[in-house]
């Protein structure tokens, strides 16, 4: 059975039913037990499986995420959670000297079974160290895998699979993603790795976009069609390992190709996304853009941060360009979860 | 009362076994940055000579010590110090990342303190299993610059983790000393801070240091609240890297290794006993030593499809 839940919803059942099959699963990270419940993805954690198996920690990323890959060395499934992708960076010494090795380094004696989430911020001026997107980081580093879901059924499922997965997976949560609904089967279920999704079908261009900008160009696939323009919108869900041989076939039909992330593009995965289709493609002729943050520090103030991000109008604009040659004015009035966000959690 | 012949066993083998690999070293058969242990034997032996072999420690690129002491097959170290695929990490890993799950000795990392909180984390499993396993993290003191040092003595610390902390301070990292490095240099008083009883031990006894970590693992098994911390003050006696002694480079004079050679336990412990029993022990450690390095020798590298396997487990692929 299905039922329509949000995003957050959705992970945080997930959550429930894994930590329920398996005693050994375990959710640690800043705020994960208080009231807020990690924007209600850790909802009832502590209530049904106790302090020991859903516990705050203190603000100590570099070594919280040496633990976590101690418990999971030891065989125990931690799930390490940060409020924010920046705070990432200062457990970033863990995660590529040490998680992303282990297994190689010592000669496949040690596994380290381990889910990091994180979350990018943005709207209600969430600024330069709230904002950032930094998968890309970690698509670069071999031995660590990526999931970036925009909807619910792949945010739960992403979280399974992630948890049962012998090796480190990064979670990339948008907090816009958070509160998307959609169809959600209670029972638990996986997400593939290196699997994309079609979110829409469409003969004329394919708009390759990831985690909340899948949420806004699908947005912008409505406006394109309205100007006689038919977008297919494909979601990578699974970053690393990408599904470069199923963008590829999408890119083949269409002969277009628009990638949109939530990101920088410089060495972004708009770059991988667009030279691994292309490789992958037997077409290196193939019209191609891509769009992201622009490349300055995220700013506060509402009118700048508007023109940070690539939004339905500009994704849509792009895409028209890219298919009739010539540019067209989209309008469109900001994305309701934008406008009613007031944050930071 | 520690067995001598086994602390001497252990401690002789040890600085054999690295004797071999400086000997050996100049030819480039091992292709690996090595960091001997020689001189700061006694503080893995009396460590892990006090342990179970079901416990689990934790080291660093200075590990060769370690590793021995904890029961890790010196076969399959020599071998991985040649890139063989006998090696216990298949070649892939080399001097800086002795593993031996099996013996209890988990992965050494090349970056100082990385090791330290997964210590924590391995001993925060065993406190929920009610395992009764004992975890140590060994490390120098040049991992308490690091963030990671500080923040993992007070998460465990906090959750009361069986874990038995080893510091052994040699005084440098790699040619700063500590006193350029860190105003307060007493690592146990810094420890005592964290909310743990600690010590600093003369690192050159090895029985000092067995009966000092037999006490305090008999203490966590019956059901104490961890961690412990001791400091085991200690000395490198070669370069930081590489088989050679530095004495001739500047910043340290080689005045301060004598009073460590004087307190050199290959020596202390092997006066103790029987002449007989010693040379008994001598010969056995040197036959062992020889067929090691024959069947580094002897042993293939490993195949060019090596190059990918282990980055993902079974279940994964990229």
């Amino acid at each position: 059975m299905t039922r329509v839940l949000t995003c957050a919803e959705a992970l945080a059942e997930g959550a429930v039913q894994e930590m329920e099959r398996d005693p050994t699963v375990f959710v640690m990270g800043i705020g994960v037990d208080d009231f807020k419940a990690f924007y209600g993805t850790t909802k009832t954690l502590v209530e049904r499986f106790g302090p020991e198996r859903c516990f705050d920690t203190p603000l100590s990323e570099d070594a919280m995420t040496g633990f976590a890959i101690g418990a999971a060395m030891a065989g125990w499934r931690p799930i390490h959670c940060h409020i924010r992708m920046d705070f990432l960076l200062l457990g970033m010494n863990q995660l590529v000297n040490i998680a992303a090795k282990a297994r190689y380094m010592y000669g496949g004696q040690v596994s380290v079974p381990l889910v990091i989430r994180s979350v990018i911020g943005r709207s209600w001026g969430q600024g330069a160290q709230h904002s950032q997107g930094l998968h890309s980081l970690f698509m670069h580093v071999p031995g660590l895998k990526v999931f970036a879901p925009s909807t619910p059924f792949d945010a739960k499922g992403c979280l399974i699979s992630a948890i049962r997965d012998p090796d480190p997976v990064l979670i990339i949560e948008h907090r816009m993603v958070h509160p998307q609904r959609g169809h959600v089967p209670d029972e638990p279920y996986t997400v593939p790795f290196a699997r994309s999704r079609v979110l829409r079908p469409g003969p004329d261009v394919t708009i390759v976009a990831v985690s909340y900008m899948a949420v806004e160009a699908m947005r912008a696939a409505a406006l394109l069609e309205e100007a006689g323009v038919s977008a297919e919108v494909v979601d990578p869900v699974s970053l690393a390992p990408l599904d470069v041989e199923g963008i590829a076939a999408s890119v083949r039909k269409t002969g277009r190709l628009l990638v949109v992330d939530t990101d920088w593009t410089m060495c972004g995965a708009t770059a991988e996304i667009v030279t691994a289709v292309l490789e992958n493609a037997g077409e290196t002729r193939v019209p191609f853009r891509r769009m992201g943050f622009a490349p300055v520090p995220c700013p506060t103030t509402k009118n700048l941060e508007n023109l940070y991000y690539p939004s339905p109008k500009t994704i849509a604009e792009t895409a028209y360009e890219l298919v009739k040659g010539h540019k067209r004015d989209f309008i469109a009035s900001p994305a309701a979860e934008i406008v009613e966000f007031k944050g930071p959690f | 009362m520690p067995d001598i012949a086994r602390l001497f066993r252990s401690v002789y083998r040890i600085r054999r076994v690295e004797e071999e690999v400086a000997r050996v070293y100049p030819t480039d058969k091992i292709k690996s940055p090595i960091h001997l242990s020689i001189g700061q034997e006694a503080v893995s032996v009396g460590v892990c000579e006090a342990l179970r072999h079901d416990d689990v420690v934790f080291g660093t690129y200075r590990s060769h010590a370690t590793y021995l002491a904890k029961g890790g097959d010196l076969k399959k170290m020599v071998a991985e110090l040649y890139g063989k695929a006998t090696g216990c990490a298949k070649g892939k890993g080399g001097s800086m990342h002795l593993v031996d799950a099996a013996a209890g000795v988990m992965g050494a990392s090349a970056v100082v303190g990385t090791t330290i909180p997964h210590a924590v984390g391995y001993a925060w499993v065993q406190k929920m299993r009610r395992s009764g396993r004992l975890v140590v993290s060994f490390f120098g003191d040049g991992a308490a610059d690091e963030g990671a040092w500080h923040e993992s003595l007070n998460f465990a610390a906090l959750k009361r983790v069986p874990l038995i902390f080893i510091c052994e301070n040699n005084g440098y990292s790699i040619h700063s000393r500590q006193l350029d490095r860190q105003k307060q240099a007493n690592l146990s008083q810094r420890a005592a801070g964290y909310g743990m009883p600690s010590e600093r031990l003369d690192g050159s006894d090895t029985v000092l240091v067995y009966e000092k970590v037999k006490a305090a693992a008999e203490t966590l098994r019956a059901g104490a609240e961890g961690p412990l911390f001791f400091e085991c003050l200690t000395y490198r006696w070669r370069e930081h890297v590489g088989p050679n002694e530095d004495y001739a480079a500047g910043y340290r004079k080689r005045g301060e290794l004598e009073p460590w050679l004087e307190r050199d336990d290959v020596e202390r412990l092997g006066t103790r006993l029987p002449d007989a029993e010693r040379q008994r022990i001598v010969d056995e450690v040197e036959e062992e030593i020889r067929e090691a390095f024959a069947f580094a020798e002897a042993s293939p590298i490993p195949g060019d499809g090596e190059l990918w396997t282990d980055v993902f487990g079974a279940e994964g692929g990229r």
